[in-house]
């Protein structure tokens, strides 16, 4: 195979070099401020700061709640990339199938996914509400079987489905354009061979599927951890008694309110290094299994 | 909505008047009230602009308190701060110790501009007033927890206004045995109203050092005060039934509740008096009355709540002239008639309120009933333990308040372990803003 490269390394370093700055910019530049601010106690005014060491890793690896912090974004992270997945899968299986009306359906299924995470927030927070929403209508045949202002689970049942429908959509568009690029032949030659529709989608589709699932099971768990901020802002605070207290709204109450920089920071990159590491376990792991031909 | 417009028009300002800006000295104000109020806030600096024609204010809108000290701290990093920033309460001991602002006492007297001091009310004054007296930020926005009650349901109900604690209980029962179907107290847990005020009007410490005036190395006590009974009493009502949980999360507020006629009873703030009517559904009969104390305590005043304006440092001389100007046309009676008129908020001076008991502003209806928060924040002379609170980082020890009591509530654990976890998590917050201004102490 013949390899193009440049002669000229000037060039090749122009050439990469508004990438670069960019990704210093944007990357490097406010995850090593956030590394250092987190060994420090950084005074939200800017007025200097002091030395701290390990402290505020310290504080938090044996705070209980901070624990139960990551346990939660654990199940909502799960949580949503379960539902989003399957229902997604589901979904783009039926819409390749070109049942009918799926031309309206595929655009309808994209929409979701261009409201805003506060928007989805408070629609879902109206169709939860347990006193005036659509479960209303079901705590009015069960008496107050439905709380999400007191009962934890329930309010991470709630952000979960939030979670997971704003990202059906998403999943959708790639599960529909993995199914979309599977050679007819093969669905068409195993059809005429005999095999019905669910045996073709177990044996010929979902197999073919693996690089796009493996491609959305990273972005959406690494999604789940960071992206979650807009909808339990909205719809929880993080409550009830830290039932939805997801790590990165944690990190938002210390430091934006709280104004607390530097825990906030020491926090920040405990939630780095977990991205990190959930991604690598995946790709090494799991990448395993995908057949990319 | 009104903060688009506001940033389109100062856009416009910018962009269309490069004449016009060199005739008038601009200065920025943020501020975080929202909706109604922040529209009144608005109206003020309009106001502000139209009387004289040497300073402009540009008034922008950050939507909430916590936010537009976030903004602030951002910009003020990136030297785009604005001259004037609304901070809430209990975000006081952390501007005072970063120590960028310019005391307003200070900036009053350097460009001479004589504002009487002692007239604010006391209550009032020792919030943000440094430990020399003088106050640091201007009082703007002041209020104080009232009890919002149904006179309707009350009467209905054969229960009397409850002075204390106790009658409260008894007026509780007796409302909800007059009509078992509605929710007789729509509780919102609240440190401000549960836990700040509480403990000023029994007279008990939230915290040591005199709630943190003498000190950084103060902790928090309120676990061993009498403020565990009452959460306690909140929690038994919660449980037999006799008050239903009302939060935004719920899907309708306390206030609301109240408003629409689905609670008898709420507390909140006197700023909400003017919201309340508003919002009120046709022919609500009701009146706000002071929070109550138990039986066999001593009354004591409360204190204010709401936000001050601070003037930031690093701004030049005209700025700062524009601003004396603009917290000096806030002060002028007029402007505290206008500011109180339109909010349910309190004036903060003594003139200010005996001008407008003079003008018999308090007899009727939309009115009445304001002057019970004066009566509350001057009912003792402010002690010690009354002055306000000074602790580093409270915005966190709220949190965890609240998400202690959620617990509670929740049944998770009894009210006294939550009141301890929270107290605890909320002593090392303190901690840790002591490290962080090590060696210093609040001016």
């Amino acid at each position: 195979m013949r390899r193009a490269y440049f002669k000229n390394n000037w060039i090749a370093a122009l050439m990469v070099a508004p990438q670069l700055l960019i990704i210093f910019v944007f990357f490097y530049w406010p995850t090593s401020q956030a590394v250092f601010w987190s060994l420090t106690f950084e005074q939200p005014w800017g007025g200097g700061n002091e030395w701290a060491g390990l402290h505020h890793f310290r504080e938090l690896l044996t705070d209980d709640l901070y624990w139960q912090s990551v346990r939660v974004s654990f199940v909502y992270a799960a949580g949503t990339t379960i539902i989003g997945m399957g229902l997604a899968l589901i979904l783009a299986l039926f819409v390749d199938r070109q049942l009918r009306g799926y031309r309206q359906y595929r655009v309808g299924m994209i929409w979701p996914y261009a409201v805003a995470a506060p928007a989805i927030g408070l629609a879902f927070r109206y169709i939860f509400n347990p006193d005036a929403g659509i479960m209303n209508y079901v705590n009015q045949v069960w008496d107050g079987i439905w709380d999400p202002i007191l009962t934890g689970w329930h309010a991470m049942a709630m952000i979960i489905f939030a979670g997971a429908w704003k990202n059906i959509a998403y999943n959708f568009i790639f599960f529909l354009a993995g199914l979309q690029s599977i050679p007819r032949a093969l669905v068409e030659a195993s059809a005429m061979d005999g095999a019905g529709v669910l045996r073709r989608m177990r044996d010929i589709q979902l197999p073919l599927l693996t690089p796009t699932f493996f491609f959305i099971l990273v972005i959406n768990i690494t999604d789940s951890f960071t992206d979650s901020f807009g909808i339990v802002d909205t719809m929880t605070n993080g409550g009830p008694a830290r039932a939805t207290n997801l790590m990165v709204y944690k990190i938002y109450v210390d430091g934006f309110e709280g104004q607390n920089y530097s825990s906030a920071a020491a926090q920040s990159v405990i939630l780095m290094v977990l991205v990190i590491l959930l991604t690598f376990v995946q790709f090494r792991y799991i990448e395993r299994r995908v057949h990319y031909t | 909505m009104k903060s688009t417009i506001v940033s389109v028009a100062a856009l416009t300002a910018v962009i269309g008047g490069a004449a016009q800006a060199q005739d008038k000295i601009k200065f920025e104000y943020w501020y975080g009230l929202g909706g109604y109020l922040g529209e009144v806030v608005q109206s003020t600096c309009d106001r502000f602009n139209a009387s004289q024609d040497t300073y402009e204010i540009v008034c922008v809108g950050q939507e909430g308190y916590a936010n537009a000290v976030q903004n602030t701290i951002a910009a003020f990093r990136a030297g785009k701060h604005p001259t004037i920033v609304q901070a809430y309460d209990a975000g006081t001991a952390d501007l005072m110790m970063s120590g960028e602002f310019y005391p307003v006492h200070q900036m009053m007297s350097d460009y001479d501009i004589e504002i009487d001091w002692d007239d604010y009310f006391p209550g009032i004054a020792n919030y943000y007033a440094a430990s020399n007296g003088d106050m640091v930020a201007m009082p703007f926005n002041s209020s104080t927890p009232m009890m919002y009650y149904n006179i309707d349901d009350f009467d209905a109900a054969g229960a009397a206004v409850p002075a204390t604690w106790e009658e409260f209980e008894t007026a509780l029962r007796a409302l909800k045995a007059a009509n078992p179907d509605k929710c007789a107290f729509g509780y919102a847990p609240s440190t401000w109203v549960d836990l700040e005020q509480f403990s000023m009007a029994h007279g008990v410490p939230i915290a040591t050092n005199n709630n943190g005036y003498d000190g950084l190395d103060s902790e928090y006590v309120y676990n061993t005060t009498l403020h565990v009974k009452h959460m306690e009493d909140q929690l038994r009502w919660y449980n037999e039934g006799l008050s239903e949980i009302k939060t935004s999360q719920g899907g309708q507020n306390s206030r609301d509740a109240f408003a629409q006629n689905v609670c008898s009873i709420y507390f909140g703030s006197i700023a909400s008096h003017a919201t309340v009517h508003n919002a009120a559904v046709e022919g609500l009969n009701w009146d706000v009355t002071m929070i109550p104390v138990y039986e066999g305590t001593e009354r004591k005043n409360t204190v204010v709540g709401g936000a001050a304006l601070w003037v930031l440092s690093r701004k030049d001389e005209d700025e700062y002239r524009g601003a004396a100007e603009y917290l000096k046309f806030l002060a002028t009676p007029e402007s505290a008639r206008y500011w109180s008129t339109n909010t349910g908020y309190i004036p903060v001076t003594l003139s200010g309120y005996d001008q407008l008991v003079a003008e018999g502003f308090y007899d009727e209806a939309p009115y009445k009933g304001r002057e019970k928060a004066i009566e509350s924040l001057t009912y003792s002379e402010v002690g010690p333990l009354t002055r306000g609170i000074r602790l580093g980082g409270f915005i966190q020890a709220r949190k965890e308040w609240v998400s202690e009591v959620e617990a509670a509530f929740a049944g998770q654990k009894s009210m006294k372990d939550a009141l301890d976890t929270a107290v605890e998590r909320s002593n090392k917050v303190l901690r840790n803003f002591e490290r962080t201004y090590a060696g210093k102490t609040f001016p």
